[in-house]
């Protein structure tokens, strides 16, 4: 074949993580526990309040605890969790400069002080507009502002990432960039991409509307922008488990990466068809016109090939590696996966959530059927399907070996056992939750709705008892919390001294070489960017030049 | 690249699958006419009385032919507004015959909302500036409960109305 073979760097592969790097990656992951502890009170007070058996105490109202949770959870969390891993994938395999390790303590601050702004609105009930802020509700500036504040610190971040792969690549002229590192690079550059489309939104429109420079503003064009930013979203929260699933859980079961080009290529993929797809958060609003709707939904299930491939990588590891240890038969390689680890259970649950997750997203993402479930309780099963739990049980399980890896200390045999317990309970905890919202969602229960009994009408007494199992799965999810603040503070603070090990995989011996074009980020980039501008550029345009007056901002709902 | 032999089968599999499932889509779509509502007609979100489908007289349900209903709709925060009675007193639940054809019209002065007649497709977007549309046929009787599933503000779970197909 003509194309050009990359070298292997298995040399550079496992650099040490000093001490201050540790402190700076472990700065990330610690705001991303608090927000799990008091995300997860809000979640369960929410479903305790849905329940109707229960009234928030204080005059607290019930949206105000909710743009809480999916601002600290969905916001938060996710992105300071990610960029805590993506540092330490970066650190262990490329390595930081103190350069570049202060830009990112930089980065950090930048978003801490972003989040208390935005946090300081919504505990003070003037920003109650969900995660979403939705125009033309208006929350106070400092809520807007705060948002902007995180998501530069993010960037800056991501400049770290790049910059650290550039100087790697510097060094190591003609030599494949480490998996990890190249996936890294994905996803920030995923997340740059989209989160460019709600930064324009809030700098240029909501910022200035909100302090009364602007006196309306484009609602369908801030939505656009939203969602724009708000799919990809997604697939930057995906994008770091599978990177586990990819790297990690080959070297926790004692295998091998199933193939380097492969697992390369469905990251491009993904980069490529999450983010000119935002149209299918959008399919039942008046103004967006049906056959750009539709191109964009079929552009959203191209995803579906390289979700087939890992699903395909990651059972051929399971079950290669399983025969290589001498288990035979039809199932013996997979009755012989270490399930007493923690370490592969909480991501393999993870996995196997997203069979269901997956399949309610293709119903989602349906032109017509979408109509169905839009904004019913389903979509809230949905998401809790796939990001809390996917993602989460996959964060859990990086979370068991790297903050001790961090720390220095040991993830110890009962520990390990309380994660499985942890895992174990928010499977169920999650069942019962998620089930119950899939199922009387499908009757038209509404998401993002206090208790109600809508003028006592049978179909919405039906609802009732859905929401009563609502509160009995998020109380146990609770407990999970609970639980895994605690596993985490012991990992933290007082689990025993010792080395953990940071488990990335090799590739066979004999592995393929992988093509040189996968380094050829121009490539990526100018292809994505195409892609953005084919699905984007005539509907927007046909937006804005058909656009009704804009709207005042509404201060009144949300009870300001 | 080398792709393994048994995962050709399994993208082949699956990538054909993909294309019968969305030619379905894009049938239903564009031959019959199942499109998503979205038909951008607008209108001032201030001045929404200029429009005559929503002056106080042609609110809620009209009959406009054999069958054929129209229901015009404003949705404010927290209220949808029906129209009002002979006696003056706010439309809170309608009657529509099994089978006959209704065209829902929304539309908002303020903020944005929803629109869903519980449990059937009946699903929009209401946002200011916009006339949200769609027209169906009502085959199920039994009460429906028409629920605001977005979000609106402090009172959006107590926006809501009935909406009744008899035989
Ligand atoms: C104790 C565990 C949890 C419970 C009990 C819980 C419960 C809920 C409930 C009941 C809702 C819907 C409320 C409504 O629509 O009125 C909700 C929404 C949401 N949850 Fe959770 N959740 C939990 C964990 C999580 C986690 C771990 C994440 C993310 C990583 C998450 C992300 C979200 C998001 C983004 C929303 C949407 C908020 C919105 O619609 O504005 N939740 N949660
Ligand atoms: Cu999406
Ligand atoms: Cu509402």
């Amino acid at each position: 074949m003509g194309i050009a073979k990359l070298e292997d760097a298995k040399s550079s592969q496992s650099l040490p993580i000093t001490k201050p790097e540790s402190r700076l990656y472990m700065s990330f992951i610690h705001v991303a526990f608090i927000s799990l502890l008091i995300g997860g009170l809000m979640g369960l007070l929410q479903t305790l309040v849905r329940s109707g058996k229960f009234e928030l105490p204080w005059g607290i109202d019930y949206y105000q605890i909710l743009t809480v949770h999916g601002v600290i959870l969905g916001l938060v969390l996710t992105t300071y969790f990610i960029i805590g891993f993506h540092f330490a994938l970066m650190g262990k395999t490329v390595g930081i400069s103190e350069k570049q390790r202060k830009v990112t303590w930089l980065a950090f601050w930048v978003m801490v002080v972003g989040t208390i702004m935005t946090a300081t609105t919504i505990l003070l009930g003037e920003a109650s507009v969900l995660y979403t802020f939705y125009a033309p509700l208006r929350a106070h500036p400092a809520f807007y502002i705060g948002l902007a504040l995180v998501i530069i610190g993010s960037w800056v971040a991501g400049f770290v990432n790049w910059r650290q792969l550039y100087v790697w690549k510097k060094q190591n002229p003609g030599v494949k960039s480490p998996l990890a590192a190249f996936m890294v690079t994905i996803n920030t550059l995923l997340w740059f991409i989209a989160s460019l489309g709600v930064a324009a939104a809030v700098l240029i429109q909501f910022i200035p509307w909100s302090l009364g420079y602007a006196e309306t503003i484009n609602v369908l064009v801030s939505r656009t922008l939203f969602w724009y930013f708000g799919h990809p979203l997604v697939y930057f929260w995906l994008l770091p488990a599978y990177m586990a699933w990819y790297l990690v859980i080959p070297k926790i079961i004692g295998g091998k990466i199933f193939s380097d080009s492969l697992a390369r290529m469905s990251f491009v993929l993904f980069l490529f068809f999450s983010i000119p797809v935002g149209f299918h958060h959008q399919l039942t609003e008046p103004g967006v016109d049906p056959t750009w709707k539709f191109i964009q939904v079929v552009l959203t299930f191209m995803v579906v090939i390289p979700s087939l491939m890992t699903a395909f990588s990651l059972f051929a590891t399971f079950e290669i590696t399983g025969r290589k240890k001498g288990y035979g038969g039809l199932f013996g390689w997979f009755k012989h996966l270490p399930w007493k680890d923690v370490r592969f259970l909480a991501p393999f649950i993870g996995m196997l959530a997203f069979i269901p997750g997956g399949a309610g997203g293709i119903i989602n993402a349906s032109h017509q059927m979408n109509a169905v479930v839009h904004n019913t309780i389903w979509v809230t099963g949905h998401f809790h399907l796939t990001v809390a739990t996917t993602v989460i049980l996959t964060f859990f399980g990086i979370t068991y070996w790297l903050v001790p890896h961090l720390t220095g200390r040991k993830l110890t045999p009962q520990l390990n056992k309380l994660g499985i317990v942890q895992a174990i309970i928010w499977t169920v905890g999650m069942t019962i939750m998620s089930g119950a919202m899939h199922i009387v969602g499908l009757f038209g229960a509404p998401r993002r709705s206090s208790y109600s009994e809508y003028g006592g009408t049978e179909q919405a007494s039906e609802w009732i008892g859905y929401q009563l199992a609502q509160a009995v799965g998020g109380t146990i999810l609770f407990i999970g919390i609970l639980l895994m603040i605690y596993i985490f503070v012991k990992l933290t603070f007082f689990a025993p001294k010792g080395e953990e090990e940071f488990p990335i995989a090799e590739e066979e011996e004999d592995a393929e070489p992988t093509p040189a074009f996968f380094e050829n980020w121009k490539l990526w980039i100018a292809i994505t960017i195409a892609l953005i501008l084919f699905a984007y550029t005539i509907p927007f345009v046909d937006i804005i030049q058909n656009s009704p007056p804009g709207s005042k901002p509404f201060d009144f709902p949300i009870g300001r | 690249m080398h792709i393994h032999k048994y995962e050709k089968i399994w993208l082949i599999f699956g990538i054909s699958a993909l294309v019968i499932f969305l030619v379905i889509l894009g049938f239903g779509a564009f031959w019959q006419g199942t499109h998503p509502q979205s038909h951008g007609v607008t209108i001032d979100p201030e001045n929404i009385e200029a429009h005559e489908a929503f002056q106080e007289d042609n609110l809620g349900l009209t009959k406009v032919g054999d069958d054929k209903y129209i229901v015009n709709i404003i949705a404010s925060a927290f209220n949808y507004n029906l129209g009002t009675d002979e006696d003056g007193t706010p439309v809170k639940h309608i009657r529509i015959p099994k089978g006959a054809t209704v065209l829902f019209q929304v539309t908002t002065p303020d903020v944005v909302h929803g629109f869903n007649v519980a449990g059937t497709n009946v699903n929009m977007m209401v946002e200011p500036g916009y006339i949200s549309s769609l027209e169906t046929e009502l085959n199920k009787p039994g009460e429906y409960t028409i629920v605001c599933n977005e979000y609106c503000g402090v009172g959006h779970h107590m926006m809501y109305a009935t909406l009744e197909v008899y035989e």
